[in-house]
């Protein structure tokens, strides 16, 4: 199962099923990722226009029809552009610095979001990458919230 | 069709000034324009505002302390370009005959440090994707793959203005700063360091509209404004200043800046070619390097040869934000598109003392941000 990953952060999906240690696990924002296997994003196509649109609408922000249905996006994709977060962004609570990026996924959109590898020098361009669950921060109820990130596909 | 002239300009310095509340630096700036049009009250017949952080009744606030109330004030938000957003109805309300005279302002005094917006969704920011330096981060590591630039080129962006700064008195940085100390300065978001962004800080600028007779044998020292133009983002560039969390792999979709760019050319009846200096967005330094291309100042990819050659630094070909920039004097947003009209009208009138630009005789202004909003002035003498 490659989803589950020797990464700092990444939430496997036993983790999310049984909650560690018996605690809740929540996403940041409901009706973005499914964890998966494999985790994957959760998107909109438009039946008019035929582009995808990430977070889910129900009518296109392309086209303007609304001819959308749920899709999963691709799991996978390629690196197109990266940084790192070096200072805590306004309403962020978790550890900095964490990488920041777009990937380019397979025969979709380009999407936003964080990355695992807080090391810009480490990553590159069309690296594969892949879509992984991550841990942004631990409440003071115990729940741990979680996001969806990219992170560098290990070769098998 | 009734031409759009400038008949006053007047600033508040751009910088911090804790004793001074947004209302008393937008008096400052707004008496200036009047004082400078001979123009009092009951002289203007409405008045825009522009301002993102100002809050309920901006505009009415600064005339309210002038006595100066009772015709429409109409306060306009478009993030960076708040200031471009009032020029444009303004102008528009003179052109089709509504008003002959009309007060544009635009104030700020933005909290220090990152910026913090309600654009942002909760989730986005509890995820930290709230990180505005990150988007120009990875706008600039997108044109150094696209046009060949350097950290060295964004460091020289940085160091031109900087330069240019010295000279301005109402900036607020006025002193030269080298590549290297650039170079060393600390890493916001790679490849941005933190002298290569500028400061969000205060100030206010005003503008006094007037309509002019038939474009020629227009008041001698008068300044026209030919275009005043905002635009919004199209969907599909991931990059968009209207920060959508994804977009498409078409790489053909417009910009905001060149839909404005485009239209303010069309309404100026100029074209890139014709101008003789540039007041353009650089809230980092590669904003600067990707307004020169989306303004059409060089082809698509060209801008660091555009930069390497000297044309954008004084005495070039295309001086470009002789002023000093936002990186020289900082972003209060609603004031700095203004900000950048009353530089380029001193320029045009040849009061810009030691940073005057010999025989200026068109300038084109430009901000863009959050939204997308773009606006593209064109000015003419």
């Amino acid at each position: 199962m490659h989803y589950i990953r020797a990464v700092d952060g990444v939430v496997s999906r036993a983790a999310v099923a049984s909650g560690a240690e018996g605690a809740a696990v929540v996403p940041v924002h409901d009706g973005l990722f499914d964890a998966g296997p494999p985790a994957h994003l959760l998107g909109s196509a438009c039946d008019s226009c035929g582009l995808l649109s990430f977070p889910r609408v129900e009518r296109c922000g392309y086209c303007g029809e609304v001819d959308s249905r749920p899709v999963n996006l691709p799991a996978t994709g390629r690196l197109w552009a990266w940084t790192a977060v070096t200072t805590a962004p306004p309403g962020y609570r978790g550890a900095v610095p964490f990488g920041f990026g777009v990937v380019e996924l397979d025969a979709g959109p380009r999407v936003v979001g964080r990355l695992t590898e807080p090391d810009p020098d480490r990553l590159r361009a069309h690296q594969p990458m892949e879509t992984v669950v991550v841990t942004l921060h631990t409440g003071d109820d115990g729940q741990v919230v979680t996001t969806y990130a990219f992170a560098p596909t290990v070769p098998a | 069709m009734t031409t759009v002239e400038v008949a006053g300009v007047g600033l508040h310095p751009f910088g911090r000034f804790p004793g001074t509340s947004v209302s008393d630096m937008g008096v400052v700036a707004v008496s200036a324009a009047l004082a400078e049009a001979g123009i009092g009250r009951g002289g203007f017949q409405a008045a825009y505002c522009g301002t993102a952080y100002g809050g309920v009744a901006s505009g009415h606030r600064v005339l309210g302390k002038l006595g100066m109330t009772g015709m429409p004030i109409v306060d306009v938000e478009a993030g960076c370009a708040s200031g471009a957003a009032a020029l444009m109805l303004a102008s528009s309300a003179i052109r089709a005959g509504q008003y002959d005279t009309v007060l544009v302002f635009g104030i700020e005094k933005m909290p220090k440090g990152m910026i913090r917006s309600s654009f942002f969704e909760p989730w986005q920011e509890e995820a930290g994707l709230a990180a505005t330096p990150a988007y120009f981060a990875l706008r600039a590591q997108r044109l150094m793959t696209t046009s060949g630039v350097t950290k060295d080129d964004l460091a020289s962006v940085v160091v031109k203005n900087r330069r240019h700064g010295v000279h301005n008195p109402d900036a607020m940085f006025q002193t030269e700063v080298d590549a290297s100390s650039v170079l060393t300065s600390r890493v916001v978001c790679e490849p941005l360091h933190l002298w290569m962004l500028c400061t969000p800080n205060e100030g206010a600028a005003a503008v006094l509209l007037t309509a002019g007779g038939p474009a020629p044998g227009r008041a001698a020292g008068r300044v026209r404004l030919a275009a005043a133009e905002l635009r919004s983002h199209l969907a599909g560039p991931v990059l968009s200043e209207s920060t959508p969390m994804s977009g498409t792999a078409d790489d053909s979709v417009p910009p905001a800046s060149t839909l404005a760019a485009t239209a303010a050319y069309e309404s100026a009846g100029v074209g890139p070619d014709d101008l003789d200096l540039v007041e353009c967005q650089d809230t980092d330094a590669a904003r600067e390097l990707i307004s020169y291309e989306e303004l059409g100042l060089c082809p698509v990819g060209g801008s660091a040869d555009l930069l390497r050659r000297g044309d954008t630094a004084r005495g070039g070909r295309l001086p470009v934000n002789l002023s000093g920039g936002l990186l020289s004097k900082g972003e209060p947003l609603g004031a700095s598109a203004l900000g950048q009209v009353v530089e380029l009208v001193r320029q045009l009138r040849g009061q810009a003392g030691d940073r005057q630009h010999p025989g200026a005789r068109v300038a084109l202004a430009h901000t863009v941000g959050r939204g997308a909003n773009a606006g593209v002035s064109i000015l003419t003498r």
